[in-house]
């Protein structure tokens, strides 16, 4: 199961990673063992078996629709590398 | 007396009595930390001042108790200074998950375990080294360097939990607060011979726990008895409404539990698959000998078989990625952390990611990203959730015949530094015997039973079926009394 250099720069993009040409060339090798390996689990006979999404027989939680105190602007703004006017400041999304 | 040596249940003993104060205890901690941990490197951040305080708050409430024992006495982990991983949101302290990714991040509220855990009185003397995001065995992928094995410097820890495993076991704290999502509880006591318990999923709040992978993460606890890891547990469980995936079950009396430790009747399954080839012929005997003393104190030894052990690492390996990629996906410098310059959001956001993760968590993006991508999630993702209820299914089998799963921790004791960080593969199998658990959401405990030639210790871990805790500890505490093991000879 080896994937391409062309593959990992896809990856890559899809999780909004800027990687070196150096890190691109590693990460094709070790991804590839890694999913090799992965692909062990193809031997199984899975047919009619349900996936495990969680081990909880949980449903879903709910809780009162009720307004409770929440934590303050500042102090949620205290870690952002940039505020404007009480809110996070990013680049334009739109240009 | 050095009372660094006590464990944390003679501690809280002798506190409660008035023979040693917080203010000591903590005292004697802060000092050792800072005579040894310039050589192992366990803390990334030493809070002294806070810690102080939190110890004096705590003898005045045992002062209080003292003068009107009508005001209800403090509570069981009452001024005992604790280690908390870097993964744990404790608020006003820096909480980095071992990555550069989150320097400078100092979170305004407390994890659950936290909170609850200062509820009670306890003394917080700092955050402890860690895997980026918790995602490795040996605590080298920490983006602020690697923490040494107290017992043999050029050997790692293990990890994720290294840096709390490591402070433990060189007296730094009398306890400490891990995280478990593969085995990073376990394996670094095993490797650092100390208790490590890994609760049932759901059984400990994961709120204010950095998200690594969500089915698969709890918080448990790190201490040198099996006495103590039961007073933590005890502290930090139950349900919380933040976390809609902890349980809504009472939390037993664990501490109280452990004054019943018959071993009469127990039915104890020694599974094959667990006994593989590749492990160290010394890892395998200690964890035979230790059977054999169970079976001494009347237990039923009987074998069991767990058909799909063999697919619980590349299970795991398509699972717990991708649930990494999804939480990692909140990291992009736009709320918190460093942010790197680009132009426009997206060039700032792929830069920052870039920059900040190291290369483990790069890795782990990667491999999680392409097993949930369009034409692979029915070949890889949806594939494993089905292994893993065949995994799941092995354990619920077996636990019809028997009441606890005993086996080693780790294949082999603490390795050398650098010896496995090239090999993704060869660094994943270290968790080989761990894995399964969180898979099937059990709850385990490694606990010390021998050591090797080399003096490194060997862990033996006890698996139970869901909300076990109280089998556990009384197993473990039966075994550990009987077999009596000292604490390594430490080499700092």
């Amino acid at each position: 199961m080896a994937i391409s250099q062309t593959e990992v720069r896809y990856i890559a993009e899809l999780a909004r990673l800027q990687l070196s040409e150096a890190e691109l060339a590693e990460y094709a090798l070790q991804l590839s063992a890694v999913l090799e390996y992965a692909a062990s689990l193809n031997a199984l006979d899975l047919a009619g078996v349900p996936p495990t999404t969680s081990v909880l027989a949980l449903h879903t939680v709910l809780r009162a629709d009720e307004a409770r105190p929440a934590m303050e602007r500042d102090a949620l703004l205290a870690n952002a590398a940039e505020t404007a006017a009480g809110c996070f400041r990013v680049p334009p999304v739109l240009e | 007396m050095d009372v660094t040596g006590l464990s944390l249940s003679a501690a809280a003993a002798l506190l409660r009595a008035g023979e040693v104060s917080s203010v000591q205890l903590t005292e004697a901690a802060l000092q050792r930390t800072t005579a040894t941990d310039g050589k192992l490197h366990a803390f990334l951040h030493v809070d002294a001042a806070g810690a102080m305080l939190q110890a004096r708050a705590a003898d005045a409430s045992f002062a209080a108790w003292r003068k009107n024992p009508a005001g209800g006495q403090p509570a069981a982990v009452a001024g005992l200074p604790l280690a908390i991983k870097d993964v744990l949101c404790v608020a006003g302290l820096p909480a980095t998950a071992g990555s550069r990714m989150l320097q400078g991040f100092i979170p305004p509220y407390d994890a659950t375990a936290i909170s609850r855990l200062r509820a009670a009185g306890a003394v917080f003397t700092g955050k402890t080294n860690t895997d980026e995001f918790a995602m490795g065995s040996s605590t080298e992928n920490s983006g602020y360097g690697p923490t040494h094995n107290p017992i043999d410097l050029a050997r790692v820890p293990g990890g994720s939990s290294g840096g709390s495993a490591a402070a433990v076991a060189a007296r730094m704290a009398y306890g400490a607060l891990g995280s478990d999502t593969g085995g990073s509880v376990r394996q670094p006591a095993a490797l650092c011979g100390i208790v490590g318990l890994k609760p049932t999923y759901g059984r400990v709040s994961r709120y204010g726990l950095i998200a690594y992978g969500s089915s698969l993460d709890q918080v448990g606890p790190l201490a040198r008895t099996v006495a103590d890891v039961a007073l933590l547990l005890g502290a930090i469980a139950g349900h919380d409404p933040l976390d809609s995936t902890s349980l809504n079950e009472p939390v037993p009396d664990y501490a109280a539990a452990l004054q019943t430790t018959s071993l009469s009747g127990l039915r104890v399954g020694v599974p094959a698959e667990y006994f593989a080839a590749g492990m160290q012929p010394e890892v395998e005997q200690a964890v035979r000998a230790a059977i054999e003393q169970l079976r001494a104190l009347g237990a039923l030894v009987r074998p069991v078989t767990l058909p799909h052990t063999a697919q619980a690492l590349p299970t795991y390996y398509m699972i717990a990625p991708a649930e990494a990629s999804a939480n990692l996906a909140r990291f992009d410098g736009v709320r918190y952390g460093p942010r790197s310059a680009g132009s426009g959001l997206w060039e700032q956001v792929r830069a920052t990611r870039g920059a900040g993760f190291g290369p483990e968590a790069k890795r782990r993006i990667m491999l999680g990203t392409y097993a949930l991508s369009a034409g692979y999630y029915d070949a890889f993702y949806l594939r494993a959730q089905q292994a893993r209820t065949l995994i799941k299914r092995d354990f619920e089998a077996a636990f019809k015949d028997v009441d606890v799963l005993a086996c080693a921790t780790t294949p082999t004791t603490a390795f050398k530094l650098g010896e496995k960080v090239d090999d993704p593969l060869t660094m994943y199998l270290s968790d080989v015997f761990t894995l399964a658990v969180n898979l099937a959401g059990l709850p385990a405990i490694s606990l010390p039973c021998g050591l090797d030639a080399g003096g490194l210790p060997i862990g033996l871990q006890l698996i139970g079926p869901v909300l076990s805790e109280v089998r556990l500890l009384q197993v473990a505490q039966a075994y550990e009394q009987a077999a009596g093991w000292q604490a390594p000879q430490l080499a700092v």
